[in-house]
Formats: structure tokens, sequence, C-alpha cells
């Protein structure tokens, strides 16, 4: 096992830069807020309907290639403990009061990423008797990240985006 | 024409896999069934559909899997109820109820009519899947949250805990009910449906191309399977065959994306038995093998790279000695990866006996795909009923007896080995050609299926066209169907702690059984 890990080495690669053309709303949280936020961010994923693409993707944030907990940014179990919330899908009539219940778990100051093309706009799914399309829809957004589904790097883009907050 | 051992009139489906379509009365529907499953065969999928405008009535269909193939009754629905067919089929009861909730008819004499897919978003009164059901409608629906009659458990000491829908790790919505003692499951209550986002209803009225895809998004991680078989299916209804060049690249795409999913999950089920360098081993691999996709086929999980007629994107032959490179170097990684699972005590000793589920269990309930393969089931479309170019390929399929965490984490070992065999023959042999044709309207009221074997399991699409070439009722259906209940038998009388690990070894799709 230590022969594999030693043959494996550092896989870990540069993170991306905040790109403010994902931002949905100008900033809600003030930078004296989210300068807490930065380098100790708590996520909370919440699958709204997707098609578990997105979540194929988010997993992959979290391997040694993008160790997106290396940047201080982790996943919890818990809305109560997480800073941001993740948001993936078309929000599905089903979820919605979980997505509306588990945004209103989250304490303030929080922040909502909205992943995929199905977060940003409906997708291909849109609005429907069991759909209600976007996730601005249902709770309020800071960032959309399209893609279908988007890479881990544009979901890490989305996430520095969100906490970035101008001071770059 | 008739098939041995069936006492019923079947007309062959043109395609790629063999099948055979039966219209039946209500005697043969259940005779049929009976039949088939004396015989070792089992329930493919069960959906209904609505022609009442057509001057006809509701429709039951059944696929089931026969010895000759895929024979797929039609049962013409007097009224609004149908006989059951749970009673032979149990894997039927959750269809069979979702297909009561969609479209308001009844299987008699099934025991349990509990709603499915509905929670509060539509009333009892009303179901999308009607011709005259508005698919904008907005229904008020109940007005309060879904109420749902679990199953209590009672005696002594025991408690319920609820799970979900929104889960603790980053995995899809559902809801578990555990009812416990101690920290002993006495038994799992699932309920699904969370996700419903009205994909059936989505595909009416959709164009062919349009409805591929959808058909690759039904469940993200299965998109080559789903997009296969849905291509199958417009193929088989509009009576073409796809060039061998497309049907060969369709085979290392989909085993391609067999190697993805078993890659994650052999590092997701070290990681819940908490070895987290199995999970970082394997998720390096699986990111190399989803960069290599990207550069050759032009994205990470291969979407829409299969449609209907042929594959969009054609595999430039400079590619193919970096995916050969690729291949070896995985293998010789995953070989030693296996060999360090297989010695570590702290690991095996929580794979081994957990989470089992018995053949004879496996046999009557119709649990399928890899968990079935791993519980004696000796079923893999690729070798029971091949279609090009797997018939040329001799696929070995991977089986286990155990039935435990154990057991599942072998077959995806042994499949990835097979896959990566395949892949290289693939390469060896691929035909030169076209990679696509074009695919002529098929007239209205052409049926066709597409039957395939994912990576979880066996992907099955029935496609019935309309007007102008669109798409008229459009089924799709994952062999997490078939799996979810037995899932609940196989954490009885683990401890709850285990159930991440169980649940994992599975690895059902939420979103393909909630459409």
């Amino acid at each position: 096992m230590l022969k594999q890990i030693a043959a494996t080495g550092i896989k870990t690669e540069a993170a991306p830069q905040p790109d403010e053309a994902l931002r949905a709303v100008a900033d809600r949280l003030g930078a004296e807020v989210l300068q807490y936020f930065d380098g100790a961010l708590t996520i909370r994923h919440v699958d709204a309907g997707s098609c578990n693409g997105c979540e194929l993707e988010i997993h992959m944030c979290n391997n040694p290639y993008y160790n997106l907990e290396g940047l201080g940014i982790k996943f919890v179990a818990s809305p109560r403990h997480a800073d941001m919330l993740l948001v993936t899908g078309p929000v599905s009539r089903n979820m919605e009061v979980a997505l509306k219940r588990t945004y209103d778990a989250t304490p303030e100051p929080k922040l909502v990423v909205a992943i995929g093309d199905c977060g940003c706009t409906g997708g291909i799914f849109g609005e429907s008797y069991a759909s209600c399309g976007r996730v601005s829809n249902v709770i309020p957004v800071d960032v959309t990240v399209p893609g279908c589904p988007p890479t881990p790097l544009a979901i890490m883009q989305g996430i520095l985006t969100a906490i970035s907050g101008g001071k770059r | 024409m008739k098939l041995e051992g069936l006492n019923i009139e079947v007309a062959p489906i043109p395609g790629a896999v063999p099948g055979y379509r039966a219209e039946v009365d209500a005697a043969q529907w259940i005779d049929a069934c009976r039949q088939v499953a004396e015989q070792g065969g089992r329930l493919v999928a069960f959906w209904g559909s609505d022609a009442r405008n057509e001057g006809r009535g509701f429709a039951a269909h059944a696929a089931l899997a026969a010895r000759d193939g895929l024979i797929v009754l039609s049962l013409p629905v007097t009224g609004t109820s149908f006989p059951d067919i749970s009673s032979v089929f149990p894997a039927a009861g959750r269809m069979q109820r979702a297909a009561f909730d969609l479209l308001g008819i009844s299987a008699i004499g099934a025991a349990d009519h509990r709603k499915w897919l509905r929670h509060a978003a539509w009333t009892e009164h009303e179901f999308p899947l009607r011709k005259d059901f508005d698919a904008h409608h907005r229904s008020q629906g109940t007005g309060h949250v879904d109420g749902y009659p679990f199953v209590r458990v009672d005696g002594e000491g025991v408690h319920e805990i609820p799970v979900g829908p929104v889960h603790a790790g980053i995995i899809e919505p559902g809801h578990f009910r555990f009812s416990i003692v101690g920290e002993t499951v006495l038994r799992l209550e699932q309920r699904l449906g969370y996700k419903h986002k009205g994909i059936e209803k989505r595909f009416e009225g959709m164009t062919l191309a349009e409805g591929a895809r959808l058909a690759g998004r039904v469940s993200g991680d299965s998109t080559v399977a789903y997009a296969w078989a849905y291509a199958m299916a417009v193929e088989s209804a509009a009576g073409v065959i796809p060039p061998p060049r497309a049907l060969w690249l369709r085979a290392l795409l989909l085993e391609r994306e067999r190697v993805a999913n078993h890659l994650g999950d052999l590092g997701y089920l070290g990681n819940d038995a908490a070895l987290a360098f199995g999970l970082a081993q394997f998720m390096c691999l699986k990111e190399d093998w989803l960069r290599a996709n990207q550069a050759v086929f032009g994205h990470r999980y291969l979407m829409d790279a299969i449609v209907p007629g042929g594959v969009a994107r054609d595999l430039a032959p400079d590619a193919m000695g970096g995916l050969r490179y690729e291949m070896d170097a995985l293998e010789a990684t995953v070989t030693s990866l296996k060999s360090i699972y297989d010695e570590h005590a702290g690991l095996q000793d929580r794979f081994i006996q957990c989470g089992n589920v018995a053949p004879a269990l496996a046999a009557r309930l119709g649990l399928t795909g890899v968990a079935g393969r791993a519980s004696g089931q000796a079923s893999d479309l690729r070798v029971e009923h091949p279609s090009i170019p797997f018939r040329e390929l001799e696929v070995r399929m991977a089986t286990h007896r155990n039935g435990d965490v154990a057991a599942r984490v072998t077959v995806r070992f042994e499949e990835i080995f097979e896959s990566l065999r395949l892949c290289r023959l693939i390469l060896d042999r691929l035909a030169l050609g076209e990679p696509v044709i074009e695919v002529p309207l098929p007239p209205a009221g052409a049926f066709g299926v597409g039957w395939v074997e994912g990576w979880r399991g066996e992907v099955f699409v029935a496609l019935e066209t309309g007007p102008e070439g669109r798409i008229r009722r459009c089924h799709p259906h994952d062999p997490s169907w078939q799996n979810w209940p037995l899932l609940e038998h196989a954490v009885i009388g683990n401890i709850v702690p285990d159930f991440p690990l169980i649940n994992k070894s599975f690895n059902l799709s939420y979103s393909g059984q909630d459409l």
C-alpha cells in the first residue's frame, strides 16, 4: 500500500480563478462577511431532482487532482453546519418542500450556488406538472454554473466566485 | 408465430435484439407471465399507455426476458383495471403502483395499492400520463406534505430512524425508514419518487432526435446505456440497422462507461469501510479515464455520443494508441489495488457476510445486473442475447454466489478486467466505414424496443411513434426498479452503520426509477 501511495505521488493541480460572469445577483453578502468564508467554507449539497450527472462531477471535485478540501472547502452532513448550498437539478415538485426546508435550516449568512444547466434554467426537463424548473424559482441563488454536467473545475470556479465577493 | 413453451401468437419486433410482441387477453396475460417465470424468465419492465384518443383504451404492457429473447405483452385494459402480475413477478409491485399514479390503471389482486411516485404535487384524481392531462398544468396538489403509510414495526425497544430525502452525503434524494432494535435493523422501508420530474410526459411530442438527449439524461451515470437502448428502439421502429462501425463504437463507449462507474464504486466501497486510500487511488484512475473520454469522444461521461442511426463522434485512428496505453496502465494499477483490497483484513471484515442476498431470494424477487450476478443470478444480456458486436466478442460473465458486499466488490473487479479485454478486442477489430446513417421517419404507430446491459444492469426502452415521426409514448426502464426492493432485504439483521456500505455496494439510481 505504501509503495502504491509513493508511486502515485501528489496529483493535485492548481485551483481555478473566480469568474464574475457566473454571478447571478450582485453580492448579497458584503466583503467583510465573505472574508470569513475564504479558506473555511462548508457546503451542503442538495440534489433537488438531477439526473445524477452533476453529482458525479461534484464527487470528482474531491478527488486528488482537484482536492477541493485542500482549499479549506468541505462538504458537511447537515445544512445547519453549512455556509453554502450547492443545488443540482431542476427542482422537482416532490423536492420543493425539502429544498425550502434545507434552505431555512441553513444559518445566515448563507450562499446558494446552482449547479448544471438544469439548476440554471430547468434544462431539458423544463417546467411541468412535476418540475419547478430552475433553482432560483424556489430559493434565492447567488451564482449559477452551467454545463451538462459542469466540469469539476467549473464547479470549483462557481464556489470560489460566490465567496470572492469582489475583493479580487 | 409461436415460441416454444408459450401458448400465445407472437410477432417478431425487428431490431438488434431478438424481440417478440403479442396482444393478449387477461387470461393469456397471466398465463404467459407464469409460463415465462416457470422457465426461469424474468420481468424486464412494466408500463401503461393511454390510447383512448385513437379509439382504443388504456393498455398495460409487460416486457419479459424469456429463453428466446424479449417478449412484450400488451393487454388492452377493460375500464381501468387489469390482472396483477406481482404475484408472479414481485418486482412488478412498485411498477404497477407507479402506473396507477401516472395513468390511473390499477392492478386487481395486488397486495399493495399505496401510491408510489405520487407525493403531494398532484391529487389522487389526476393522472399526468393521460393524454388529456396538460403537461404544464400545475396542480394545486394535496396542499400538504406527502403523507405515506409506512409499515410500523411494534415490539419492546423498537424505534424508527427516518433518513432523507436530503441525505448526509453527495447522493440523490430518497427516504429510508429504519425500524431498529439497538443497532440492528429489523426492517427498512424505502419511499422514493422525490426526483420524479415527469420524464415520460416530457418525451411525448418530442422529435426522435430530441428524445435521444432526454434518454441520455434519465440516469446520468448510465447515459451510454440509455442512449444506446433508445437509439436501438428508434432503429427498431424505423426498421434500419446502423453501420457496423457505429455498433462497435457503441460497445466501446458502453464498456468505458462500465469501467468508469466500477472504478468509482470500488473507491467509495473502500472509503465506506474506512479505507480512504482506496477512494483516493480509484478516484485518480477514474479521473484519468474521464479525461481520456473528454479528449477522444468530447465528453467526460460520453453524453450524446450515441444518436439514432449511429454515433455522433467517430474515433480518430491516432487516438487508438493512447487508449491502448491507458488501458494497460489501468489494468496494472487495478491488479495491484485488487490485491491490496483482498489482503486488507479490516476491509474484508466489513465486506464479508455484510448485506447478504441469498441466491434463492435473488431469484424469487428478480435481482438483476451486477448485484444479481453477485447473488448467483447468471444473467448478462451481452451473453444471453448478444447484439452486434458482443456476439463476436464472446463476453465472459462474472458471477458469484455469496451475495454479500464482498461478492459485489469481486464482480466489479472482474467486470473491469473483462471490459478492458473487450475494449482491446474492439480496437483491434473495429470496422471501417461510416459511423452514422440517416434514420427515416417511422410511420405513426411504429413500435420499437431497445435492451442493453448497462453497468448497473439491463436498461430497457420501449418506444411508440406518433404522427410526423414524433414520440407518442416512450418508457425508459432502469434496473434499479428491480433492485431497490432487494436492498430492503439485504440490510435486515445488519447494523445501521453498515447501511451506507451495503447501499453503495448496490449503487442504485434514484433518478432512473423516479422518472
